[in-house]
């Protein structure tokens, strides 16, 4: 069976790629594309891991067939900062050393980002509850909290 | 497997009527894990997200017609939506994660058909009217006339749910969902119910719809239960009525998440705290 041709915007970028029918969009920026940020953790859009935005709405990219991303525009966590210019949230999960092995890492950033977007200044509750959908088995969560609401104090320009 | 995006409602009749095991895509949230879990997937899917319409919310007749395609996160954002039915979309917002809320839609809910879905018995205490296209053209019918069991809806070959309309309110009207689950977020309803109330200039319950989740194969509307609450101010007597009427009306089943028992208790005990949310939203007093 021939492959379906998708264009799309991923990052700011024009992209173009072919995929299955069957074939997630978190297989087609992994395993066609090189971006390997966004992870599988569970494939049941249970945990989070592989979260992205279409659109600007947060989604998981494992529920999602890379054929229905025709059009849209795409960001993953590879759009977001550059190693010498980290975004907040990168810099303040990193100096509270909100991550160990890191797998959530990429989704707990594209999800707090986009909870960021649209409430820049949510109450520790609020993160609780957005980010309900990003699992975390090192942590216990309470570091990743505290980090996401000190990158959102750090963006509406408020000293820590 | 192929993916065909549908051009319109047409299309995406004809295409369901001509293929065996032809499935509706919208948000995917639920068709794409089954998916993934089955042996042999769908022979086809008829993605309906860029059908003209299909992702709209709208005003009609006073009410709101709410496309197949509108994702919980759209729902959660129209102000208007949500002052109007409050309950209705604070159950859609309940289901899965922000991430689900971004894809997942309130048809979806309804199509899963599980007994333990949270947008159904807010529908149902709506008295929401789902359209349905099909081989034999358009009907509306009311949403608790299509539910027949676990996973099962009374819908044709080759019909699919284009919208659902929550009909216009009157003033001093107000609904509200609760669901109970063992933590605070990301779980399957052990009980949900909804309430939805007319009061009259006195608070005086005029009329009043109780719909029950996850205590029976569908979710069911709870006629004792509206019957103990209309003609009330919402007083002891009337909730434990209400109470009474709404752990009578359940036949739920034993499982990890809750027994017989425990459901059959916290039903009556859900419904009369969504009574009292939407007594309070409907502008009386307790």
């Amino acid at each position: 069976m021939s492959k379906i041709h998708v264009n799309s915007t991923i990052n700011g970028d024009t992209v173009e790629f072919l995929c299955e029918a069957d074939e997630t969009l978190l297989d087609v920026l992994r395993d066609r594309l090189n971006l390997t940020g966004a992870k599988e953790g569970c494939g049941t859009g249970d945990c989070g891991a592989c979260s992205v935005t279409i659109n600007g709405r947060l989604v998981a990219s494992c529920l999602v067939l890379g054929a229905e991303a025709e059009g849209s525009e795409i960001e993953t966590v590879e759009g977001i900062g550059a190693p010498d210019a980290l975004h907040p949230l990168q810099r303040q999960l990193l100096e509270h050393a909100a991550l160990q092995c890191g797998i959530c890492t990429p989704g707990i950033i594209v999800a707090a980002k986009a909870l960021l977007v649209q409430n820049p200044d949510p109450s520790e509750e609020d993160v609780r509850y957005w980010l309900a959908g990003n699992l975390c088995r090192c942590t216990g969560y309470d570091k990743i909290i505290r980090a996401v609401l000190a990158a959102a104090a750090e963006m509406r320009g408020e000293n820590p | 497997m192929r993916y065909v995006v549908a051009k319109d409602s047409r299309d995406a009749v004809a295409l369901l009527g001509e293929t065996a095991g032809a499935r509706v895509l919208a948000g995917g949230t639920d068709l794409l894990v089954q998916m993934k879990l089955s042996e042999t997937g769908p022979a086809l899917l008829v993605d309906i997200k860029r059908i003209p319409g299909m992702g709209d919310i709208i005003e009609e007749e006073g009410g709101f017609r709410i496309g197949a395609a509108v994702s919980g996160a759209e729902m959660g954002a129209h102000a208007a939506l949500k002052a109007q039915w409050p309950g209705v979309v604070e159950a859609v917002e309940l289901i899965g994660s922000a991430q689900v809320q971004g894809r997942a839609t309130m048809v979806g809910n309804l199509c899963n058909a599980s007994p333990a879905a949270d947008s159904v018995p807010a529908m149902l205490a709506a008295a929401a009217l789902a359209r349905i296209e099909g081989p034999e053209g358009v009907r509306d019918v009311p949403v608790v006339e299509l539910l027949a069991g676990p996973g099962k809806l009374h819908l044709a070959d080759a019909e699919l749910i284009t919208s659902i309309f929550l009909p216009a309110r009157v003033p001093q009207s107000a609904d509200a969902y609760l669901r109970f689950i063992p933590r605070t977020e990301m779980d399957i309803a052990v009980v949900g119910a909804a309430v939805s109330l007319e009061l009259d200039e006195n608070g005086v319950i005029k009329a009043a719809r109780v719909a029950l989740g996850a205590v029976a194969p569908t979710a069911r509307l709870v006629p004792e239960a509206e019957n103990a609450l209309v003609g009330t101010k919402l007083d002891a007597s009337a909730l434990a009525a209400c109470a009474a009427a709404s752990s009578a009306a359940c036949a739920p089943i034993d499982d990890k998440r809750g027994t017989v028992e425990y459901r059959t208790k916290v039903a009556g005990v859900m419904a009369t705290r969504a009574a009292k949310i939407a007594y309070i939203r409907a502008g009386g007093t307790l």
